[in-house]
């Protein structure tokens, strides 16, 4: 089990993936959104995304977890 | 005359507002969000109001609450800065209908332009030299290919409401088009609410050279030169400086004449730009316009001696310009420096706390600054924390002194660009005048890409 946490703060701006869905290592899962940029945040590994903690809209602090892959 | 203005905006071109209020004898207002609260331009407010949540859709874009304390405080007008509601026409005839002034054009001017589909068809009317495209918006991959098959690759696919290089990109092939398109249309939808896009065809190493103009209620147009803004990461820019280094008199003098000749066309009143690509041969062509102050503003001012919030405060007024591009004489040379907080690298923002902030000093070095030892740079706003404006008799002379104050810049607790500026303005090819918009990808970035 793996959970991706922010590596910044920001504002979740779109979840790419669903709960039930395969994903890759490496795969972009979350798009963050920090100081007007867009901040892709990728999965570290392959698995199935279990549960999504985000919402789109949130604001995360860094090492907040964002999703976790089975 | 003025008693009272309130600043819709934050940060340092907040308080760039304010010293000139004060020297105006003019009061401030300062309205800001929940994240601002500590911030500089709250304080050196003479009244200061919170009006929501840190995003700015909830606090700096909230037009209905800005007017709304603008009452209350009983202001006679409203200076918009940069960004933020400083181009949106609803705000701009909200405040006309309030009986409130705009320090700005007329909202029907700002709408024009803010199309760039629109500006680029009124541009051409006007007689000013336009980049080959054509002028309608592109509703599908399938008509963009064919349109692209009629002007020829490389081109720009670009978002007429876009800004920020947001929306635009620079396309090789049929292929990439078809890649591209709707991720664009998307992003520019999402961003601006506009989803609009049109095609250039893409000038090769341009420099970006742009003209600042006033015009007062009566019909005088003044311009007060150019600026050269070709140094940018990400299609936004980073150093700026006055003149440019890039083009000749001649080319200067056309340059002038045709934006003042766009502004008459289009009714134009207060502080505006008109940003042009120059290409190697020095014809230079329509980019958009900016119907507001601009960041590297401060470089215009340093050259001329004149203060261009105070002109706009004037023309906001109804009073002439007292001003005339034969009494402005162009002094020496001015740099400015973005300071942005992120990686001088990846360019990714490096929100934080900063512990330790020491700005140069010293003569010709001028600080235009947001932030203080112990502020918050937080993740809501534009990464741009300040701006170090250097000034030298000559361009030797201010690039010198750029590179002086870069290297006595202390701050500390996040990242920022310094290093990157430091470098920049130290490189043989920066201080021959050799720069266009690839720059940084030509001499800053392949640096770090072999290690």
């Amino acid at each position: 089990m793996t959970v991706v946490k922010a590596n910044m703060a920001g504002t979740v701006w779109k979840i790419v993936v669903s709960e039930g869905e395969q994903v890759q290592e490496g795969q972009d899962v979350v798009i963050l959104e920090s100081m007007k940029m867009e901040i892709p945040i990728a999965s570290e590994a392959a698995g199935v995304v279990k549960k999504i903690f985000v919402q789109e809209g949130d604001f995360i602090n860094v090492d907040d977890d964002i999703l976790e892959i089975e | 005359m003025f008693k009272k203005i309130l600043i819709a905006n934050r940060g340092e071109i907040a308080r760039r507002i304010i010293r000139t209020c004060k020297k105006l004898n003019i009061r401030t207002v300062a309205v800001y969000s929940e994240a601002d609260r500590e911030s500089l331009f709250v304080r050196e407010a003479d009244e200061a109001y919170e009006i929501g949540k840190p995003p700015v859709s909830l606090s700096y874009l909230n037009i209905e609450k800005i007017i709304e304390v603008a009452k209350n405080a009983n202001v006679d007008a409203i200076h918009p800065g940069y960004g933020l509601l400083s181009e949106n026409p609803n705000f701009a005839k909200r405040c006309e209908e309030e009986g409130i002034v705009f320090i700005g054009p007329k909202h029907d001017v700002i709408a024009a332009m803010g199309s760039k589909l629109e500006a680029r068809i009124k541009m051409k009317e006007a007689g000013v030299p336009i980049i080959e495209g054509v002028d309608v918006a592109i509703e599908n991959v399938e008509e963009a290919v064919k349109i692209a098959d009629q002007i020829g690759y490389p081109l720009m696919l670009k978002a007429s409401s876009g800004g920020g290089g947001i929306g635009m990109q620079r396309i090789n092939n049929s292929d990439e088009l078809s890649k591209a398109f709707e991720g664009n249309k998307k992003r520019a939808q999402s961003y601006f609410g506009d989803g609009t896009m049109y095609i250039e065809k893409y000038i090769e190493n341009p420099h970006h050279v742009e003209v600042q103009i006033i015009a007062d209620v009566h019909g005088n147009v003044v311009p007060l030169f150019e600026r050269e803004c070709s140094i940018q990461r990400r299609n936004q820019k980073v150093i700026e400086e006055a003149p440019s280094p890039t083009i000749s008199d001649a080319t200067r003098e056309k340059m002038l004449e045709a934006a003042v000749q766009a502004a008459k066309y289009i009714g134009y009143t207060n502080a505006g730009t008109f940003e042009f690509l120059v290409d190697d041969k020095e014809n230079f062509y329509f980019l958009e316009m900016n119907t507001r102050l601009q960041v590297e503003h401060p470089v215009t001012e340093e050259i001329t001696g004149i203060d261009l919030v105070e002109q706009q405060i004037r023309v906001a007024e109804g009073l002439p310009l007292e001003i005339s591009r034969d009494s402005i004489k162009m002094k020496g040379h001015a740099i400015e420096a973005r300071i942005y907080a992120e990686d001088p690298v990846t360019f990714y923002p490096s929100p934080g706390t900063i512990t330790l902030l020491e700005l140069p000093e010293g003569e010709g070095i001028r600080n235009d600054c947001a932030v203080e030892s112990g502020s918050a740079v937080t993740p809501f706003y534009d990464p741009m924390i300040g701006k170090l404006i250097c000034f030298g008799e000559t361009r030797e002379k201010a690039c010198e002194r750029l590179v002086e104050a870069l290297k006595q810049y202390k701050l500390e607790g996040i990242k920022t660009n310094i290093p990157m500026l430091i470098k920049i303005a130290s490189h043989e090819e920066f201080r021959k005048g050799n720069i266009t918009t690839s720059f940084v990808d030509e001499y800053y970035l392949p640096e770090f890409q072999v290690k």
